[in-house]
């Protein structure tokens, strides 16, 4: 098993939760994760792994960092 | 020629007298209106090596053509005068509502000349124009300028007005209008300072005309669906404003920190705009005809008022290690009140504060004040007295190259061309540093917007770190960015809105024949007749660089640790792009090509 934290952002924020810490099957995909933790990739607009732009097929490694954002923008 | 009123009002402020100019629609046509056509008449009329505080610069106040008429976010207007900041044209946008009312009134275009002897406003009620004596509201806040102005003349009367940080002449004031809307950077409230005009209120009775009403409609139609369906204008703005930005560069590891020495903040999240939303929102806000809606309202204690926008989270907040909300909300509305643009003014504490600790400001300038990485107690008070131009804050109303240069030690100011950069730290991003270094006006953001593509993934996904792309992309952003500048719409449209769309609107408004196509090429004319002002103004382009700290340090922790900006590898690149020779100036059969 491999331990992931996944951060929530602006509306994927659901009753407050921030982060949290996830214990996973090794080789377990970004794709993968989102189907366990119930966040569909359609709402899902910027994916981060360690700040890192990520396609979703990737596979996760101990100790990453997930970030999740809809849609945003401003300037 | 449909969209505009076809007049300019001409002001001479010392003689105190008024002229009615027509517009010259062919003129129109070539740079559009606002950004375009403001600067192509300070090139026609005004010495590039003015001193920008004399009464020799004139200060145009320009509409587009679709400012004020029935498209959406048709409502803004621009400022266009030599800024006293960075010695290059200045162009300072604004939303609200008044940009739409002087439209009203009958008049495209205010041009000012000379100075008024005393302080004065200018009146306007549709053709009534007065100036009028100022000396009761000299020396009063936004706010209280605005409600005096309001009570006195037409209801429905809209201000624009300059705080004490212009009658100062700070050189980071802006102008002000609707209380909390900004034409903020470069210093353009000085230039209204130095020539004794305090405010403009304006009433119009009138309505534009437009060629076709069935085609409005069915444009308004087609461009409303699209910005309703587009994630960030339909739904991220709406609903967090600007200020959602906060923790996504952070997680990027490019949200400049405490002076640009670290790209990452502990506390961003205190200062984000989910934080914003959760315990401080009370309402959203909209300028004219604006279907998107990122303004907010926020409360803190008794107080309810303008809430801060992205680029003033972060100025106040990690670039000054400052994680106190409401310290921030409170800085960006006393900036508001002092007319000072809340980028410089933040970014200029984050340079006082490095200074500060490292010795170069002593204690005893303090005045016992707080200035320190990560305390906010005291930022109001200084923003107070930058607009007040007292103490040690009269220096730091200067900017904060002024500020470092006089202590010696320039290079601890973030700025390019004297204009502090923005909230995207460019070792992280490299193409937004392209932009910022080859931006007329200085270290802007909203002159190439590139993290639209580098960082929200739109209008498509780009590796952040690449350079090879970057100079074509910062080209088209520039272009792009001074046509919608130029036409009084909003730049967030362009999030959903195309080159094609924009050229749409002109069409269906003024009744021209552009393609998407003209719209770039119109654009690409403003970017060299403003390129070739700065460099008649001595503005070279060795200037189009950015600070050492950007290209040598690289950052020391996090998502983007180990980069510096690769400025080097994309401006020359950058320059053919533009059809510039390699020492970055315009090429005598580019100038010809673009009929300038």
């Amino acid at each position: 098993m491999i331990k992931i934290e996944v951060r929530y952002f602006a509306t994927l924020r659901i009753d407050g939760k921030k982060k949290e810490t996830l214990e996973v099957q090794e080789d377990t995909s970004v794709k993968t994760l989102l189907d366990q933790i119930g966040v569909s990739l359609e709402d899902v607009a910027i994916l981060l792994v360690n700040g890192i732009r990520t396609p979703p097929e990737n596979k996760l490694k101990d100790g990453d960092t997930v970030s999740l954002f809809p849609p945003v923008g401003g300037g | 020629m449909f969209g505009y009123t076809g007049k300019i009002l001409r002001v001479n402020l010392t003689e105190g007298t008024f002229k009615t100019e027509a517009l010259d629609h062919e003129m129109a046509k070539k740079f559009i209106g606002g950004r375009g056509l403001g600067t192509k008449m300070m090139m026609d009329e005004v010495d590039p090596k003015v001193d920008p505080l004399s009464p020799e610069n004139k200060l145009f106040v320009v509409t587009g053509p679709m400012t004020g008429n029935p498209v959406a976010t048709g409502g803004r207007y621009m400022v266009v005068t030599k800024s006293p900041l960075s010695n290059t044209i200045a162009s300072s946008n604004s939303g609200g509502k008044w940009g739409a009312e002087l439209k009203f009134a009958g008049w495209d275009i205010i041009a000012f000349e000379g100075k008024s002897a005393e302080p004065v406003y200018l009146s306007i009620e549709d053709d009534k124009v007065e100036l009028l004596s100022a000396a009761d509201l000299w020396g009063t806040t936004v706010s209280s300028t605005t409600k005096k102005l309001q009570e006195k003349h037409a209801d429905g009367s809209k201000v624009l007005t300059i705080g004490p940080g212009g009658e100062n002449l700070s050189h980071i004031a802006a102008i002000m209008n609707d209380e909390d809307r900004a034409a903020g950077r470069s210093g353009v409230g000085a230039v209204m300072g130095s020539k004794n005009l305090k405010a403009i209120v304006v009433k119009g009775s009138g309505k534009p005309d437009v060629p076709d009403q069935d085609r409005v409609k069915e444009l308004n139609k087609k461009q409303l669906a699209k910005i309703k369906e587009n994630g960030v204008t339909g739904e991220g703005l709406p609903t967090y404003g600007t200020a959602v930005l906060v923790n996504i560069l952070n997680e990027l590891g490019s949200l400049p920190t405490n002076n640009f020495l670290e790209s990452q903040f502990a506390e961003a999240d205190e200062t984000s705009g989910e934080t914003l939303a959760d315990k401080y929102l009370t309402k959203r806000t909209a300028c004219y005809r604006c279907p998107i809606g990122c303004g907010r309202y926020v409360k803190v204690g008794d107080w309810e008022g303008g809430g801060p926008e992205y680029e003033t989270l972060w100025s106040f907040g990690a670039d000054c290690g400052i994680s106190d909300m409401e310290s921030i909300i409170m800085a960006n509305h006393w900036c508001n009140e002092m007319g000072i643009d809340t980028i410089s003014a933040g970014a200029t504490i984050a340079a006082a504060i490095e200074l500060h600790q490292k010795g170069y400001i002593k204690d005893d300038e303090l005045d016992g004040l707080k200035l320190e990485f990560g305390n906010g107690t005291d930022i109001t008070e200084w923003v107070k007295r930058m607009g007040y131009a007292q103490g040690l804050g009269a220096k730091m109303a200067e900017g904060s190259y002024r500020l470092a240069d006089g202590y010696g030690v320039p290079e601890f100011s973030m700025t390019v061309k004297k204009l502090e950069m923005p909230a995207y730290d460019p070792r992280g991003i490299m193409g937004i540093g392209l932009n910022y270094a080859t931006s007329n006006r200085g270290g802007c953001h909203v002159r190439g917007y590139t993290i639209s593509p580098e960082v929200l993934g739109l209008p498509e996904q780009l590796d952040r770190f690449d350079t090879k792309t970057k100079p074509t992309w910062v080209k088209i952003f520039q272009d792009l960015t001074a046509s919608i500048d130029s036409l009084g719409v909003c730049l967030f449209t362009s999030f959903a809105l195309g080159a094609d769309d924009y050229a749409d609107m002109y069409n269906v408004i003024a009744g021209t024949e552009f393609t998407g196509s003209d719209i770039l090429a119109i654009g690409d004319r403003i970017y060299n007749i403003e390129k070739q002002f700065n460099l008649l103004a001595g503005v070279t382009s060795a200037e189009d660089t950015l600070p050492k700290r950007l290209l040598e340090d690289p950052i020391s922790e996090g998502p983007s640790k180990g980069w510096v900006n690769k400025l080097d590898e994309m401006l020359g690149e950058y320059y053919k792009e533009r059809g510039w020779g390699e020492d970055g100036i315009p090429t005598e059969a580019k100038l010809k090509e673009l009929g300038l």
